[in-house]
């Protein structure tokens, strides 16, 4: 949480230097966040693949588990779709490209404001936060209504960190190991699915 | 795009070889953090130089909310139906034992 908040306070003051026009030119006529995004993937892949913990839990799945990653993504791409469907303004495929985030703001707005410009890309980080948000408020509700995976599945891409101590909690220990494979199968997910519906032809 | 596809995966092979360099590791994931705040705030200026978006950050707002509704109404209930069909041992045991 204190993560998000600075991250967040990196974006208001960017937005704020942005309207003030107190910036040196060469940082407005230049993009340079291509080749930073080039450089956190880099290294957010060797982040995962270092990590045993995420390899340990990869090695004990069974089929059962892997039914979790793939239901949130399904879910979270009918209702996005539905969404897009309805809401003026919004088309099916930038809204599902925007819900397949899955909660993970910094890394699906970066990458969708690459491919379809900074207005998607703001909402698609202002939709993913408020994911989170949700999940960290939400958790105790969702699963009372319904069952031990609401926390997992509100949670997304973000039941593997931020929201994984809420879901423990209201879920109970057994669910933390599904929580953390669900959310590193999400994460891994998002750049490869983003594009994907973004740049798919029907 | 692809680049940076092929880059993660560069980087997963490379991690898995480095996977006894803890204190090396510490060091990528200050980066990363460092290299998620850059990108935020090159993001806010794009925001904040992008006369559009200001204008309509309402607008924005209230459709972020709307799809982030969607996605958690669509996961958890494909959960929910998940838990009843494929996790239902505890929960089962439950209701026979209330009975």
């Amino acid at each position: 949480m204190k993560n998000s908040l600075i991250i967040l306070i990196f974006f208001l003051v960017g937005i704020f230097m942005g309207l003030l026009k107190i910036l040196p030119e060469f940082l407005v006529a230049n993009d340079y966040s291509m080749y930073a995004l080039y450089a956190l993937m880099f290294l957010v892949g060797i982040s995962i693949g270092a990590d045993r913990e995420s390899w340990k839990v990869i090695r004990q799945m069974n089929l059962k588990i892997l039914l979790v990653p793939s239901g949130i993504a399904a879910g979270t791409l009918a209702g996005s779709a539905i969404i897009g469907a309805l809401v003026p303004g919004l088309n099916i495929r930038e809204s599902m490209a925007v819900g397949a985030g899955f909660g993970y703001y910094s890394l699906s707005s970066i990458f969708i404001s690459q491919i379809s410009g900074e207005t998607l890309g703001v909402i698609a980080l202002l939709s993913n936060i408020m994911r989170e948000i949700f999940t960290l408020l939400l958790t105790p509700v969702l699963v009372l209504y319904f069952g031990n995976l609401a926390g997992i599945a509100s949670g997304g891409a973000t039941s593997m960190d931020t929201t994984m101590p809420v879901i423990v909690k209201y879920s109970g220990k057994e669910w933390g190991i599904v929580a953390v494979f669900s959310g590193v199968v999400l994460s891994v997910a998002v750049p490869f699915l983003v594009s994907f519906i973004l740049k798919v032809n029907l | 795009m692809t680049t940076v596809l092929i880059l993660m995966a560069a980087g997963i092979l490379l991690g898995v070889f480095l996977n006894k360099h803890t204190h090396l590791l510490k060091v990528v994931d200050r980066l990363i953090t460092y290299a998620i705040y850059l990108l935020l705030f090159l993001l806010g200026i794009a925001v904040g130089t992008n006369k559009t978006i200001i204008a309509n950050l309402g607008s924005i707002g209230i459709k972020a909310l709307l799809v982030t509704l969607g996605s958690v109404a669509g996961s958890v209930l494909v959960l929910w139906m998940l838990y009843n069909v494929i996790f239902p041992p505890a929960k089962t045991k439950e209701r026979k034992n209330e009975k």
